[in-house]
């Protein structure tokens, strides 16, 4: 028996002519995808808001309802947030270093900056 | 290299997690497409077989959990989709590949599911051997996938465990049910080996999906995890499995298995297994005849929208 193998990434799906290629003729398709929205979920009362994923749906009810089955099915919250993803603002990971630098110089908002004497207890 | 691809390799090194905005290159990008919409379309094709006994349960119980399950399917297919779209292609283009036949997924979902007994098998062995797989990519390098992956992996264990059940329920009873189980075991063993793909060995150029840590571990790795694993599973059930090849081997700490038949792996690969067509035929079907439900509920958005604008307006 004489077959050659190719290593596929993920377990038996070929990797080589399957899918994800954005490919130039990509625009023959109508864009007809409903709008996306980002969910998130609050697991119990007290606690934040926490990203969740996303999904697509035509208006917010829609949205929530969906999040609800897709994100909610084994109690995992009790409060559910959606938002458009295209009203999301996002810092730029590659402006990180210049953004975050201020803080980076100011040891002294850390209450380990402070060597205080031995005897003073719980502060 | 470059300065961007060295800084890039130098982060994956550190298991520094990629997230969708952080510079990558094009190859890790596609790749990743790939692999992922392949995988999501995999749960997505994967209700199909399953779905083919909600209405023949063989009680309220099985098809309460049955439904759930394949829910649970829906749902990791909706988390996959979502996690490739932060990579910049879109659903409708996902789903078109899917249907053109350019994008693939797991052969497994090409065998039949004949009796009750296989849904047993599926959620044991197919849903086993995913989990290896899965498992390994919560701690795959893009951030996005690695989180489905750890949501999946949560719901993923009752799937395992409620297949077992099932076929140790078989296993228990009449000899007719006994048979059911032998049989299913049988027919679907061979086909969850190779859901880990091909050999490592049978590779013929480097790894780069091992260096950008989007895999972590080898075919043949997870493929000898999983069988290790079912080899003694199986003795709970007080069955065998179909391979007169499958002996500990004390020297290796690890089980020996038989040769898989690659003709037949290949074969189904390229579209001639037993339900290649059926499962894409269903896909097409849903798609198409859900279009006008897709565009009725757009078009009732938009029309809620213009009114609210509307009222807005004379209200001003």
């Amino acid at each position: 028996m004489s077959i050659t193998c190719r290593k596929y990434y993920y377990g038996d799906i070929p990797d080589n002519n399957a899918g994800g290629n954005i490919s130039p003729e990509k625009n023959k398709l109508s864009g007809n995808d409903w709008p996306l929205w980002e969910v998130f979920i609050r697991s119990k009362q007290g606690l934040d808001h926490k990203h969740a994923g996303s999904l697509h749906a035509t208006n917010a009810q829609m949205a929530i309802e969906n999040a609800r089955d897709v994100y909610t099915r084994r109690m995992e919250g009790v409060s559910i947030w959606v938002v458009e993803s295209k009203h999301i603002h996002a810092s730029n990971p590659e402006e990180a270093g210049s953004l975050y630098d201020p803080a980076n110089d100011k040891v002294y908002r850390y209450p380990a900056f402070y060597d205080l004497p031995d005897e003073l207890k719980h502060m | 290299m470059d300065d961007f691809e060295k800084n890039f390799q130098g982060k994956i090194d550190a298991e520094i997690k990629i997230e969708p905005k952080d510079w990558m290159p094009e190859k890790y990008r596609q790749t990743l497409i790939r692999q992922i919409s392949q995988h999501a379309h995999s749960e997505i094709v994967g209700m199909l077989p399953e779905g083919n006994w909600i209405t023949r349960a063989p009680s309220l119980k099985r098809k309460a959990i049955l439904l759930a399950k394949v829910q649970d399917e829906a749902g990791h297919g909706l988390y996959l989709y979502a996690a490739a779209e932060t990579l910049g292609t879109t659903r409708e283009e996902m789903i078109d590949q899917l249907h053109s036949g350019q994008a693939k997924y797991s052969s497994i979902f090409n065998y039949p599911t004949l009796t009750w007994a296989d849904i047993g098998a599926i959620g044991w062995l197919v849903d086993g051997a995913a989990i290896m797989n899965q498992v390994m990519l919560t701690r795959t390098s893009y951030g996005p996938y690695a989180r489905a992956m750890v949501r999946i992996c949560k719901e993923e264990s009752f799937h395992q465990r409620q297949g077992f059940d099932i076929l140790l329920t078989l296993s228990q009873g009449p000899d007719a049910q006994k048979n059911m189980c032998r049989d299913a075991i049988n027919r679907w063993w061979w086909p969850s080996l190779m859901m880990f793909g091909p050999k490592d060995s049978d590779s013929t150029h480097s790894d780069q999906s091992m260096k950008w840590k989007i895999k972590r571990m080898g075919n043949d790795e997870l493929r000898q995890k999983f069988v290790d694993m079912i080899a003694e599973q199986v003795k709970v059930l007080g069955m065998n499995l179909p391979d007169p090849d499958l002996k500990w081997n004390e020297e290796k700490n690890h089980y020996d298995f038989g040769e898989i038949n690659w003709q037949e792996f290949w074969n189904v690969v390229k579209g001639n297994g037993p339900c290649n067509k059926q499962r894409l035929d269903a896909r097409k079907k849903a798609w198409e005849q859900g279009a006008w439900v897709r565009e009725a509920a757009l078009a009732h958005a938009n029309k809620v929208k213009l009114q609210t604008h509307k009222g807005t307006l004379e209200a001003a």
